[in-house]
Formats: C-alpha cells, structure tokens, sequence
C-alpha cells in the first residue's frame, strides 16, 4: 500500500505534465505551421549583423 | 531555430494577413521573411506554410496596396484576408482538441486503476480506486462534456432530439450511477466506460472540424483579389486610389484595361470593349461607348475609360445576385446530415431498450438498485460511440485522398449530399470551358511569325496576348528580339523586330469568324490573322462520359447566346438551354428538384452564384468567381473537368464506407446489447465493446485512403 500512495501520484502527476504541457503548447501556436517547421529547419541562417 | 522569430515590439503593431498561394519550399519562407522585414515600414513578417499565409507587422500608415506591392518586389503574388469570421471557427477546432486531450488523459488514468479493479483488487483498495477514478471522473465529464450537454440542451428546447440527447443521458446517468456505487462500496463503477465514450465522440467531433477548417483555409488562399477599389479623379484634377468601400455616387473613376470595375456607373467618356462573362456568361465582349451602363464585377479590355458611379456596394447589380444566393442558400440549410437522420431513429430505441430493460427487471423483482445498474449498463453499451466516428472519420480520410488530388471539399455534408445527386447541370463558359480566349490556329503561323508573336504578346496584359502567349509557351516557341516595343491601348501592340515595323492588333472589321481575331503585320505586308476562342477544358467529353455511366445525365445552363453555345452542345451532345439570366438558373434547378431529381450544379461566373447555392450540391473550378467559390461546396483545381467526376465518385464510396460503418456499429450492440439486459456486462465488458468497435470502424474507414485515385 505504501507503494502505492507513492506511485498513483506520481502517474497522476506525470499525465498531468503532459496534459498541461499540450495545453501549453496550443495555446503557444506550436501546431499552427506543421509543414511550414518541417521547411525552416532547411533555411540556411545568414545571420550577418 | 533558424528562421527569424517573432519580435516582441513593445507598441502594438497593426497586424495584416495575405494569402500567398505561390510558396513552395523553404527558399520561399526565407525570401519572404527576410526580404519584407528588410522593407520601409515592415517590422515583422512571419509566414505560416501550411495555410499559405503571411502575417505582416507593420507601421500603421502603410496601406493595403502598399503592403502588396511589397510582397511583390519579394517576388510573390498576395491576396489580403479578411478576418471574418476566422478566429470564431478555429477557436471550435480548439475547443475540440482541448476537450478531447483531457478526455484522453483521464481516460488513460482511469483505465489505469480500472485494470487492477478488473484484475481482482477488493475491499479498501478497490473502493480506494474508484474514489480516484471518481475524482478524475468528474471534473473530466463536467469539462469535456459541456460540448454534448451544451447542443443536447438545445436541440431539447426546440423539442427535437439529436445523437448528442441519449449521449448526455447515459453520460450524466452513469456517472450518478457510478458514483453512488463508489459511496456504497459497491463492485462496479462506470467511470471508465464514461470518459472513454467522451474522447472517442470528442474525437469524431474533432475530425469534422478539422476537415471543415482544412477546407476553408485552402479556398481562401485561392480567392483572388475582385476590385477593391478604384482611381478617382477629383474635382482639382489629381487622381487617387479609393477603396470599394468609400466610393461615392457621383465619384468619376479611371478604369485602366485589364482592370476590373469597382461599382456600377456609365462611361462618360473613351470607348472599349468590356468582358462580362463573369457577371452574364456571355464570351463575346461588348463594345462600350460614351453613354454605356456598365456593372461592377466586369472586366475593362481594351482602353481606359472615365466612368461616373451610379451605384455602390450593397446597390449594385453584383449585390442583387448575393442577394438570390442568400435565399438559395436558406433552401439548402433544410438537409440534414446522415448521422443526425441515424440518430432520429436510434435515440428513441436506445432510449426505450433502456427503460424497458429496467421496468423488465423491476417487474421481475429485481430492485430498484439492480435494475438501474441494467439500465446504465444498456446505455453504455448502445451509446453511439462508434456511430459518431463512423461518418466522420470516413469523411476526412476521404478529404484528404480528394485534397491531395487538387479538390476541396468544404464539409462532410457535402461529401453526402454530392453522393446523391442524379442530374447534372452544367454552365459553359468557364465551366465546359476554360473560359479564356485560345487560339485556334497557331500551327499555321510560320516559325518566324510565330517568335515575333511571342515577342509582342508578353509585352502586353490584354486577356488576347495572354491566352496567345500561354499556347506559344507551352509550344516552347523561342521570342525574337523586339525593340521600340510599345501598347497603344484599343489598338494594339508595335515594334521594330531585325529592323523590320511589325504589329499586332484587331482586325479591321473585314474578318468574319466568330470569335475573337488578332492580327499580326510583318512589315507592311505579310498579314497573319490569329483566331481565338473559349475552348473546351481537358477531358470534357470524357467527364461527361463517366458521369453518364454513373447514371448522372447533363446539360447546359448558359447565359450566352444561342450561337456561341451550340458547337459546344454538339461537341459534347447535351442538351442546352441559353441565354438564361441568374434567376432563370435558379428556376430550372427548382424546377428539376419540384420533379423529384437531386440537382449537381457546376459552374463559375458570378451569374452562377444563385444556382450554385441552391443546387443539392455545386462544384466550381479554382478559376471561378470569389461568389462561385464561396457558394460551391467542392472546389476543383487545375484546368481539367475530371474531378468532378472524380468528386462524385469518391462521395459514392464514401457513403458505402459509412453505412458499412453503420451495420459494424450497430452489430457490435447487436451482441452485446442481450448481455447487457441479461445483465451480465460488467464495465470490463462495456470498455472492450466500445473500443473494439470503435477501432474496427476507424481501420475501415482509412480504407478509404486512395479513394480519389482509384477507379
């Protein structure tokens, strides 16, 4: 029983992180572009300033 | 990572989005991002690939053209979006997913405890289980149900009943139910069964917006750009852009050629030719003169001329066909969906299976207890989660199978209603045919004549030069070297090749062919007459041909004259009516409906509008009308007619999947329904029928994966 006050919790809590990181990650707009973050991995940064 | 992100500007920026349907690769993405924030008054631009889009950040006094012609100089054609609307539907996807994503998570917690529970926990520990199962239950139910409660609640207050009405029951009953039982300590609780009915409904409910939304991204990146505005001369005599919206009557505006009118009006001054296909359907152009009424939406030919404003905006005649279209509209909003006409007749089944079995089992002694449990355990099995994904996850697999092939469907009602269909009525220009001039002899022409054509034809932006030039490309025909190359406008386009004066422009009235002729003159003497016209569209006749063989007959709905639409007639062998005015299509479609036949109307113009919206469905090409977009449900790209067929045939086999779907759906409750009024169905047994059957009706429908490509 002991182990299972300790381990219940910790599955609840690490659904949970993934649940709010999900959240988190709609509200950031991180799946507004899928194609488009396929593509800019390609862009060569020319970053010369 | 690599690309620039976006910048945190500490004053709020006006924020403008385009439509930018030409980028391709990641070298489009840089060139724009990079090149506009390079330009004078842009901060920012951020593109969005998948939508084809481009959000610019930019000082507030940059105006609309302004901001185009910057996206220009980058090398790109843009379209501005309005916003209307747009926020409101995506935030339904959102909604969806959020719901959903919370369904999913408790639903794998749950499961969790509920595998011990199954597995032979008891005592402490099982009632221990429950109250956490309990405790991620009901914030769940409460959060991701709101969706069905929400439109059940509705539909109850106007006294109907829809799917969403036996599933917010048997949610709400189950749940009160399991919880009662989790205060009691009793052996069976639901709260698995509950939440895992949610997400999969949810998830049902998430594909159907998602295909709308894919949908409607995709046609707004297509709508090209009507006249938004135009040049006013003002009483001091300088000129200036106005937008569509501020033009006055009264107002004089200078129409270039090539420019589409903003309002209607009455030229006062300078002849031309005007193209009115869009608004008539009628291909041949018609001369104007000082004095001629000519109507917003139609396109200016040949030379600029002054015309003063009649009317504007909501007076025009443009205006009075939007209006036909909303009434057209309103007849089509009566169809329901399959799964909704399902419903009507499962609902009440469900629900009396379920009262009876607990009345049954009241009368046989059981107990109010045992009997409710029977009860809940007969709900949860026959609830309809299978059913709420059989129709749309076949539909969005068959959408993108369809997008993939350059055809947009706008929404899963379409794909039902395009399934029915048995009459096809077709318009011509622009539909039938490709609706720009080509020309018809260019084999002809010598190989000299023809590099001195292409020469002076891509110097020009006359609708006769570009339709030349297109078929001398495509022949890969090289350009001479022209010189002195210069327009004059109404007449024709000069210039000096090898040294020798030559020309191309309208004949001088002595060409009798009907159609549309232009005349090429090498020095002075050697005169090549090219003839254009509208031409049919790729594969045609073969089209038509498919969609007889799938029992669709069809015919011709034209607003040109009897002439010009025969020899496509004959061509194709249809039967034709002419010179029909948008509300005469509006009537042979009612007409054709009062007789019983589901109409498929496929057309272009804006003339088409009405017909389009008021057919059973309507499909229009990419090159149609913004109006003949927005009111088609399918949208077909490239210049070929074989999506239609192709369409037609998709929504066929879209429908056989659904109601394949069906009968799977249904026989799965078919078996377990007895169980549950035996009451032997245990919530192990409940989770196993769901989900299994859920699965089998999702793996059917991604049968449906080439569905646009097969024959």
């Amino acid at each position: 029983m002991t182990g299972l006050a300790f381990l219940i919790p910790v599955a609840l809590g690490l659904g949970l992180l993934g649940l709010t990181g999900f959240f988190w990650s709609i509200k950031n707009g991180q799946f507004d572009d899928a194609d488009g973050a396929a593509m800019r991995i390609l862009i060569e940064d020319e970053d010369n300033v | 990572m690599t690309a620039p992100t976006t910048n945190q500007a500490a004053i709020a920026l006006p924020v403008t989005d385009f439509a930018v349907p030409g980028m391709r690769c990641a070298g489009c993405i840089a060139k724009l991002e990079s090149g506009l924030a390079l330009q004078s008054g842009i901060a920012n631009a951020r593109v969005n690939f998948t939508a084809k889009r481009v959000a610019i950040t930019h000082l507030p006094e940059m105006t609309l053209p302004q901001l185009v012609s910057a996206i220009a100089n980058v090398g790109f054609e843009a379209v501005p979006l309005s916003e209307s609307g747009d926020e409101e539907e995506n935030r339904d996807a959102q909604r969806l997913l959020k719901a959903m994503a919370v369904a999913g998570f408790a639903m794998m917690n749950i499961m969790l405890l509920s595998v011990s529970v199954w597995s032979g926990a008891t005592g402490v520990t099982r009632d221990l289980f429950h109250w956490l199962s309990a405790m991620i239950a009901l914030p769940t139910v409460a959060y991701a149900g709101r969706v069905f409660f929400r439109s059940a609640w509705g539909a109850l207050r106007k006294g109907r009943t829809n799917m969403d009405v036996p599933i917010s029951i048997g949610v709400t009953l189950t749940t009160a139910l399991s919880l009662y039982e989790t205060f009691t300590h009793g052996p069976h609780a639901y709260f698995d069964g509950v939440v895992m009915l949610l997400f999969f409904l949810l998830t049902g409910r998430w594909l159907d917006a998602v295909m709308r939304d894919r949908a409607r991204d995709g046609v707004s990146a297509l709508l090209k750009q009507r006249a938004s505005g135009a040049m006013v001369l003002h009483a001091e005599g300088q000129s200036s852009w106005v937008d569509a919206r501020s033009l006055q009557p009264g107002m004089v505006m200078l129409v270039a050629a090539g420019e589409r009118l903003a309002a209607d009006g009455v030229v006062t001054e300078g002849c031309s030719s005007f193209d009115l296909s869009l608004l008539t359907g009628e291909t041949a152009p018609q001369s104007v003169v000082t004095g001629s009424v000519v109507h917003a939406g139609t396109l200016n030919l040949d030379a600029p001329v002054y015309i003063q404003i009649t009317a504007t905006g909501a007076d025009t005649a443009i205006a009075d066909i939007a209006r036909l279209m909303e009434q057209a509209t309103q007849s089509k909003s009566h169809y329901v969906r399959i799964a909704d006409r399902a419903a009507r007749y499962y609902a009440p089944a469900v629900h009396s299976l379920a009262a009876v079995s607990f009345l049954g089992w009241m009368a046989a002694g059981a107990g109010w207890h045992e009997s409710l449990l029977i009860c809940v355990a007969v709900l949860i099995i026959t609830c309809p989660c299978a059913l709420g994904l059989a129709v749309p996850a076949a539909q969005i697999v068959v959408a993108g199978s369809l997008m993939r092939a350059g055809i947009l469907v706008k929404d899963g009602s379409a794909l039902e209603r395009l399934a029915e269909v048995d009459l096809a009525m077709f318009d011509k220009t622009g539909t039938l045919t490709l609706g720009r001039p080509m020309p018809d002899n260019l084999d002809k022409a010598t190989d000299a004549q023809k590099a001195i054509l292409l020469s002076l034809t891509r110097a020009s932006r006359h609708p006769l030069s570009e339709g030349i030039r297109r078929a001398l490309e495509s022949r890969g025909v090289k350009a001479a070297s022209a010189t002195q190359i210069q327009e004059v406008a109404g007449t024709g386009i000069f210039a000096t090749v090898n040294g020798q004066a030559v020309s191309l422009g309208r004949p001088d009235g002595e060409v009798t062919h009907d159609g549309l002729a232009a005349v090429l003159q090498v020095d002075a003497c050697d005169a090549f007459v090219v003839h254009l016209s509208d031409q049919l569209r790729p594969e045609a006749a073969a089209t038509l041909r498919e969609l007889n063989r799938l029992g669709i007959p069809s015919s011709i709905l034209s607003g040109d004259r009897a002439e010009s639409v025969a020899p496509i007639a004959r061509a194709l062998a249809m039967t034709a009516q002419t010179s029909m005015q948008p509300q005469d299509k509006l009537d042979a479609i009612a007409r054709q409906t009062t007789a019983g036949h589901k109409v498929l109307m496929v057309g272009d113009g804006l003339n088409d509008g009405p017909a389009l919206a008021a057919g059973h469905a309507s499909i229009a090409p990419a090159s149609a009308s913004d109006a003949g977009q927005n009111a088609a449900d399918v949208v077909f790209m490239g210049d070929a007619l074989s999506p239609v067929a192709t369409a037609i045939r998709a929504a066929r086999k879209t429908q056989q999947i659904v109601r394949q779907n069906f009968i799977l759906a249904i026989g799965y409750n078919m078996l377990a329904v007895p169980l549950a009024i035996a009451g032997t169905v245990t919530p192990l047994i409940a989770a196993a029928a769901m989900s299994g059957s859920s699965l089998v009706v999702v793996a059917n429908a991604l049968r449906l994966k080439n569905a646009a490509s097969a024959r």
